[in-house]
């Protein structure tokens, strides 16, 4: 390869840069090889992952918590496999990524050639587009294109597979378009006559709730959502992946719903006549037995994917468009309408709700002898640094009690996998959204079991000088597997317990160059987390060794409908 | 319930890979499928049989693939939609003549012949070549091949004239 001639990986590097690339999570290898020489030269900032799935969820990381693009890359073959697991990730969430590999040379592809995989039809379900790049002419535009994808609509990963002798191939750099997607045409605004349907389907409820989901933070919404509100004096949940778009601390705010959701705002959906969905997707971990979900209600759905209005409820009132612009329109049309009225009161509604609120509370019991609870060491965690932190999560019980007890302020603070619900997570998208804002506490609260997925990347976190907080809930193996177990299999345990002293998890956390402690009793979680919060030139792991018998609740077991909340261990059987 | 959908899509690697997978993805049947370039250049059309109980959604999840640029449904009462067969019929020297004049019947072309069999080709409306199906069965039929339904928005609203004088 010729340093002086300007090749197709320069041009790549060119057209990150133009893109406002500041930062690329990835692994080497042969086939992507050719891109790495030029990004010594270039202002973006590469982090090396210990596995290319870590690097994949540091780039949804960093997405979630920022808004833009993330971007990974990766080698062919083996590199682009460990890609497709944050892929689909990123699929359902709506994350904005792109994901870049290096693919055997043009004349081998299709040969079995070493280290190739048919990369772009693998990616074919798990991206919104995938693009295989045949000529360096096309780089520019292709480059271009990817981010425009990624970023816009319902925002998605795209996917762009380079031939290694595509990157090494002589060509030149030139201002790209977007003259190639005759096809692509998101629809933002809300039509006119739809809004207006709604608009006044809403005034005419008497117990609206609105059904928030991820879509009103990618659409950056939450001002219009906190405005709309309050004008129409409407209660407010919001999903596992809308957590921190509407202010915990509001008092229109009931929490996340569903299967392990806050029974008032689960059970508000159940007798509202009224349902106000925006940006939400009527999930199955929502919804329960969908012909049991909000039996009373008239529906009104907001979203920009069209393909989700209607895929699992027939809403009455379809708005096609971006949460943020028809929240506005919705707004701009109370304002004009309602100007002489005070918000509606809603005095039954709001009764019945404070009724369940008070309750049916989120509850637990932290003995004083112990064992630590996870849902109090969270809440202390909260309380310490005042809510000022994003968080991250993996997947389990741990994850929902983060969701559950974590008060969240505001968007983009809460960084989960909700769609996928894919262990190991948490610390590598904790890594990404640190490299996004170095200045703010960024903490990954792990499971045990999920932390041992992508435990590697702690390396990463010391070595790349991104100081990240870890905490693992040790709980002696897999709790949400075990609370299934217990409940719908008799309580035979199977390949759901390991042994609470292996790893030695602060041993390890040193090993791999970060400060590990440990707690064990409740008398030392605030001065663990003190000591934590102190610590900021070196990522700090605590392990919280926590009651392994402890169920998460609310609970509505799978399938079930959203009228049997099973509210704590007193309601079970 | 069976839906006639064409799909006009930019002429780029994989669409049709795309198109087919999210087919089977989300569970809707294909019955079948004819691809070919447009009159416009770097644009083809996919036109497909398919069984989909959720005709909107299925239309939607078309839309969401980026390289499709127009999908559209044809509805048989205002639409001319032809397929082409190729149909072997078992005959001897005994029944040649009657199986050929049965071909005639349906303006079938014999394109090839053997001792023992007689290969028609025959194309138009799906019921045309149904009745052939129909008609040559008592025969025989030793193989068959269908192109795939094609279909065209009508400009008119004359009925779809079928060869040799036989209408639907
Ligand atoms: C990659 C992957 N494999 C398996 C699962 C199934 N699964 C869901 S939760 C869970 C246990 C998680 O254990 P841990 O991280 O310790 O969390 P806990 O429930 O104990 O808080 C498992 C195995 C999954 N979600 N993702
Ligand atoms: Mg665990």
């Amino acid at each position: 390869m010729s340093n002086q001639n300007f090749t197709g990986s320069k041009s790549l590097l060119r057209s990150l840069e133009h893109e406002g690339v500041e930062v690329i999570f990835g692994v080497p290898g042969g086939a992507i090889l050719p891109a790495y020489d030029p990004l010594l030269d270039s202002p973006i900032r590469h982090v090396l992952a210990r596995h290319e799935q870590g690097a994949g969820h540091m780039a949804e990381g960093y997405a979630m918590a920022t808004g833009r693009v993330g971007v990974t890359w990766a080698t062919s073959g083996p590199g682009a496999t460990n890609l497709i697991t944050p892929l689909q990730n990123a699929m359902m969430d709506s994350t904005p990524l792109v994901a870049i590999t290096g693919q055997v040379a043009s004349t081998a592809i299709g040969s079995d050639a070493f280290q190739e995989a048919y990369t772009t039809g693998l990616a074919m379900h798990c991206t919104k587009h995938a693009y295989l790049v045949k000529d360096a002419d096309d780089i520019p535009d292709i480059v271009h294109e990817a981010f425009h994808l990624a970023a816009t609509g319902r925002p998605g990963p795209v996917l762009i597979d380079i031939p290694k002798d595509v990157l090494n191939q002589e060509t030149s750099w030139r201002k790209p378009t977007l003259a190639g997607l005759p096809g692509y045409r998101p629809t933002y605004e809300g039509h006119p006559k739809q809004i207006k349907a709604a608009f006044e389907m809403i005034e005419a409820a008497e117990r609206p709730v609105l059904y928030v989901g991820g879509g009103v933070i990618a659409a950056g919404a939450s001002e219009e959502l906190l405005k709309f509100a309050e004008q129409m004096n409407i209660p407010v949940t919001t999903t596992l992946m809308a957590r921190g778009a509407f202010p915990d601390n509001h008092p229109l705010a009931l929490g996340m719903p569903g299967m392990h959701g806050v029974y008032a705002a689960t059970t508000a959906i159940q007798r509202c006549d009224t349902l106000i969905a925006v940006g939400a997707r009527f999930d199955d971990r929502v919804t329960g037995k969908v012909s049991a979900f909000a039996p009373e209600a008239k529906i009104v759905h907001v979203d920009v994917d069209p393909a989700e209005i209607g895929k699992i409820h027939k809403p009455d009132v379809p708005v096609v468009g971006d949460a943020k612009a028809v929240l506005e329109s919705l707004n701009e049309r109370a304002r004009k309408l309602r100007s002489e009225k005070a918000a509606p009161e809603r005095r039954y509604w709001f009764g019945l709700i404070g009724g369940w609120k008070k309750n049916k509370p989120l509850h637990y019991d932290q003995l004083e002898e112990g064992p630590v609870k996870v849902q109090h060491f969270i809440e202390r965690l909260h309380a310490l640094t005042k809510g000022n932190a994003i968080v991250t999560a993996g997947v389990g019980q741990h994850q929902m009690w983060a969701s559950q007890f974590w008060g969240f302020s505001r968007p983009r603070s809460w960084i989960n996998s909700g769609g996928l619900g894919t262990m190991g997570f948490a610390l590598p998208a904790a890594v990404g959204a640190k490299a996004a804002h170095p200045d703010e506490t960024v903490i990954a609260l792990d499971g045990d079991g999920c932390f041992q997925m992508t435990c590697q990347e702690m390396i990463t976190a010391a070595v790349e000088d991104i100081p990240v907080k870890i905490v693992v809930f040790n709980n002696g193996g897999f709790g949400m597997v075990k609370q299934w177990q217990n409940l719908f299999y008799g309580g035979r345990l199977s390949a759901s317990e390991m042994p609470i002293e292996v790893p030695d998890y602060p041993a390890l956390a040193e090993a791999m160059g970060c400060v590990g402690l440990r707690v064990t009793h409740p008398s030392d979680v605030d001065v663990a987390i003190e000591k934590a919060l102190s610590i900021d030139d070196r990522p700090v792991l605590i392990e919280v060794v926590v009651d392994p018998e402890e169920m998460c609740f609310p609970m509505v077991p799978a399938g079930g409908s959203n009228d049997d909340v099973i509210t704590g261990p007193e309601d079970l059987p | 319930m069976k839906h006639t959908i064409s799909v006009v899509v930019e002429d780029k690697p994989g669409v049709l890979a795309r198109v087919s997978a999210m087919f089977s993805n989300r569970g809707f049947n294909i019955h079948s499928l004819a691809v070919g370039p447009t009159h416009i250049e770097g644009r083809s059309r996919i036109t497909l049989v398919c069984d989909a109980p959720e005709l909107e959604q299925l239309q939607k999840q078309l839309h969401k693939l980026v390289n499709v640029i127009k999908v559209h449904e044809f509805d048989s009462s205002t639409a001319v939609v032809s397929e082409v067969m190729l149909a072997r019929v078992a005959c001897d020297p005994g029944s040649r003549g009657a199986a050929n004049d049965t071909g005639a019947l349906f303006g079938a072309r014999v394109v090839d012949l053997s001792e023992d069999s007689i290969t028609f080709e025959v194309a138009g409306d799906p019921d045309l070549l149904q009745a052939f199906i129909d008609h040559m069965t008592p025969f025989g039929i030793v193989d068959l091949v269908k192109s795939g339904r094609i279909a065209m928005k009508k400009q008119s609203n004359m009925r779809p004239a079928a060869v040799s004088g036989m209408s639907r």
